[in-house]
């Protein structure tokens, strides 16, 4: 096998082998193998054995929780509308097989785009899109047509990466971008009450509604409707497919702040913005959902753990994420409680902060500069 | 002993190879090298031909730019031959040592000195460029008096000497040294504790810097907590080995570089110190290598030092060759390991944090291939300094003066972002990034 690949490397994938154009696909693979054999040419003669394939790979598993408890949901959730429950692996089969089909799509159509568009500018494959990738089939209804999320998928990668130089380089979540294309390009199939229960076959019995769009209506509405803190809590409510249970999220933000590749102060923060706006609302009387609800209804955990916290997107000084982070979980917030028309609003608060992260960093670092010359002048 | 820093943030790496507190040997060298290349910022003029005789002291080359600025031989005997590399350039002049001659610079008592008979004795003896001059690190311009001169009594780098062991019987020299240098300017030194044999020096302003983990033993994160270099002010900086050089000089009137170096590094049979002087060529090493691995020789520190190669010359300011292997290895599916326990990493994502008394025989892998920055948050933690690293590396990347002096290059070398290099998970060069930022600096503002 190894002296296969050493003997096949120089000749066929190298640049000016026969296969040469496929260079960077093939050097892909060979480091998702193997380490590659390169040793320090300047500064530092040692490195720290982490990389960019660790980091990501540490954030897909912190995704898994997430996905498997989705995909047990998908099931149940079918099962409940239909009326029939055959039993927990059934039910975690049925949504199985619902869910990969997304998985597929986004991986095929994603991964494809990278491996091209690094073919074509002769560099590395970057590891961003295996957790984009991971994220995007999480985010979505699970019944939205396969060639939509292909379309939204290709959208997100050229648009929201490629074009500004591929991972590290782009100022969007990208799995943010690809369901905001979904959102605004195809609303039928994004929200309402119809979406998100996998076949329901006119199973009219039960409204498939998500425990937000009774938001506007008050938490009398949202407990007639059937939903507790509770059950939100643990996930066994209507959803995108991996964000409706808390617990497998706070497993996820467990393992990525225990490992130190997401941020713990976007996270907090985030969660204090949402407590601030939710007690300002219920303070002046705008709605009666308390602010703790509101941490798990919709995409706000999984938001704020997996999405919040992209480090290439987010603000990038310690000081601008407290105020980043805060920031995401108040506007989510104000967007549930003035918008009862969309009342999901950390995909939107989480993109508008995207957008403003480099101004925020651009306002902490200049005024530490000027402390600084101050500091100086003194002394 | 009032003036305290305490510093939080750094990291200490776990390489294992640390040199036993003994001394092995004393070298003594057919061969030194003379090498314009350790001092940045000098272009050298040759003052002698192969077959010209040579004492220990007299001149080799001189700086183009300020002839005034001279490099002597460390040692007596006949220059063997004049080494050039790519473009002719100038890299070493390799002395073969005989006998025990040197100039005579005359013995004077540093405290009657005045600033101006320091400085001609440092640039006839060939001492002068051990002063470093910030912000950028070149040669000290002599016409300049600096606002202050900045000394670090202790080293936190990977394996560095000790200094208390090292210089153990050159106190004397040193504060000579610093009675000298402080005839031109204010001296501050940092020392590591109050108990220090360095804390009793006198004719300086002593400031204890309170902390366990490098980089806090770099001059430049000293001198950015006691007085941060602004734009338009020069700072020197000198090694506790240029002091006793220059004490040396005071003291004796003779040119007398020999030094501990300790060698270290996880590659190394013996660890240890030998007496040698800069120049010396590492096949004096011999026996505390294995010549059947392929071994890379660093003057100086797995962080900042110079990969000289196994027919390298030690390096003029370093005291310190660490000998590693180079790890061409392929680890299969070394990323996904969940395990991986010989592998040291500052982050949690690995278990070495279970080990935290384990010492790790690094090599050269890079661990990975380079990205574009995409971690924010792991750089600030190793540099206890008021800068945002990823935005100086940045602006240095982008070549932009302004960012570059908002974001702090003058307050910073290389060497002391060299931490943010080794836990970069994009495997970026930071160090020759920020070199090219000076650089550029030095371009645009002369």
């Amino acid at each position: 096998m190894t002296m296969e690949e050493n003997t096949v490397k120089p000749g066929l994938f190298e640049k000016g082998g026969k296969l040469g154009w496929l260079h960077s696909t093939w050097d892909a693979f060979d480091t998702f193998l193997r380490v590659p054999a390169t040793v320090t040419a300047k500064g530092s003669h040692v490195r720290d054995s982490i990389d960019i394939k660790r980091v990501m790979i540490i954030v897909v598993l912190a995704l898994v929780p997430a996905a498997l408890f989705g995909m047990w949901n998908v099931g149940y959730q079918h099962n409940l509308a239909m009326n029939d429950l055959p039993g927990f692996w059934h039910q975690f089969w049925w949504g199985l097989w619902k869910v990969i089909p997304l998985y597929l799509v986004a991986y095929i159509v994603g991964l494809g785009i990278e491996f091209t568009s690094a073919q074509i500018k002769g560099e590395e494959v970057n590891e961003g899109y295996l957790v984009s990738g991971m994220i995007i089939p999480l985010i979505v209804p699970v019944d939205v047509p396969l060639w939509m999320l292909a379309l939204a998928v290709a959208f997100a990668v050229i648009f929201g990466k490629e074009v500004f130089g591929g991972t590290g380089m782009n100022f969007l979540n990208p799995a943010l971008l690809c369901r905001a294309f979904l959102f605004f390009s195809y609303p039928s199939s994004m929200s309402g009450s119809q979406v998100w229960i996998a076949h329901r076959c006119g199973a009219d019995a039960i409204t498939g509604a998500t425990p937000l769009s009774y938001m506007s209506e008050g938490m009398s509405s949202i407990s007639n409707a059937g939903y507790s803190f509770w059950n939100m809590f643990a996930g066994t409510v209507p959803g995108s497919v991996g964000e409706t249970s808390v617990i497998a999220i706070l497993i996820g933000a467990f393992i990525l702040i225990w490992t130190g590749v997401a941020s713990w102060k976007v996270m907090v923060s985030s969660v204090a913005g949402a407590l601030f706006v939710g007690w300002l609302g219920t303070a002046f009387g705008v709605t009666d959902v308390p602010a703790y609800v509101q941490l798990v209804m919709g995409g706000f955990a999984f938001g704020t753990v997996f999405m919040a916290t992209d480090p290439v997107t987010s603000a990038q000084t310690e000081c601008g994420k407290w105020i980043y982070g805060f920031l995401i979980g108040a506007l989510c917030i104000v967007v549930r409680l003035f918008n009862p028309g969309y009342a999901e609003g950390m995909m939107l608060a989480i993109l508008l902060m995207n957008t403003f992260a480099p101004l925020i960093d651009h306002c902490v670092t200049s005024s530490a500069t000027k402390r600084r010359a101050k500091k100086v002048s003194i002394a | 002993m009032s003036n305290n820093i305490v510093l939080k943030k750094g990291l200490n790496i776990p390489i294992s190879g640390e040199a036993a507190l003994e001394t092995m040997r004393t070298i003594a060298p057919d061969v030194v090298a003379v090498k314009p290349t350790d001092f940045k910022g000098f272009s050298p003029r040759l003052m002698v031909k192969e077959g010209d005789k040579v004492l220990a002291g007299s001149p080799v080359l001189a700086d183009k730019q300020n002839p005034d600025i001279l490099l002597t031989s460390p040692v007596s005997g006949t220059v063997k031959e004049i080494v050039r590399g790519e473009k002719r350039k100038l890299l070493a002049v390799l002395v073969k040592a005989e006998g025990n001659e040197a100039v005579d610079f005359g013995a004077k008592d540093p405290k009657g000195l005045k600033a101006e008979e320091v400085k001609e004795t440092l640039l006839k003896s060939g001492l002068w460029p051990t002063i470093i001059q910030r912000p950028y690190g070149v040669l000290a311009n002599p016409a300049q008096t600096p606002k202050a001169v900045f000394v670090s009594a202790f080293s936190t780098a990977p394996l560095a000497a000790d200094s208390e062991f090292v210089f153990k019987d050159d106190l004397a020299a040193i504060q000579a040294g610093i009675t000298a240098i402080s005839k031109v300017a204010k001296v501050h030194v940092c020392v590591n504790s109050e108990t220090s044999a360095f804390a009793k020096l006198q004719d300086a302003v002593l400031h204890t810097v309170i902390a366990k983990k490098h980089p806090a033993g770099n001059v430049g994160v000293q001198i950015s907590h006691i007085s941060p270099i602004m734009k338009g002010e020069t700072v020197w900086t000198l090694s506790l080995l240029s002091l006793a050089a220059i004490g040396k000089l005071f003291l004796n009137g003779k040119l007398d570089l020999c030094r501990k170096v300790a060698v270290t590094g996880p590659a190394a049979l013996k660890t240890g110190y030998v007496v040698a002087m800069p120049g010396t060529p590492m096949s004096a090493l011999e026996g505390c290598f294995d010549p059947a691995v392929e071994t890379r020789f660093i003057s100086g520190d797995v962080l900042s030092g110079e990969n000289i190669g196994k027919d390298g010359y030690l390096g003029f300011f370093d005291n310190q060759v660490t000998l590693i292997k180079e790890g061409r290895e392929r680890e299969v599916l070394g990323w996904a390991n969940p395990l991986r326990f010989n592998q040291f990493s500052s982050s949690m994502a690995y278990f070495s944090w279970l080990l935290p008394k384990k010492k790790y025989n690094m090599d050269t892998n890079t661990h990975g291939g380079v990205r574009a920055f995409v971690c924010s948050d792991v750089y600030g933690k190793v540099l206890p300094m008021d800068i945002f690293p990823v935005y100086l590396v940045k602006a240095c990347l982008a070549g932009d003066i302004d960012k570059m002096e908002q974001f702090g290059i003058y307050e910073v070398l290389p060497e002391d972002l060299a931490l943010c290099e080794f836990v970069d998970p994009s495997k970026n060069d930071i160090q020759a990034i920020i070199q090219d930022g000076i650089d550029l600096m030095i371009k645009e503002m002369a």
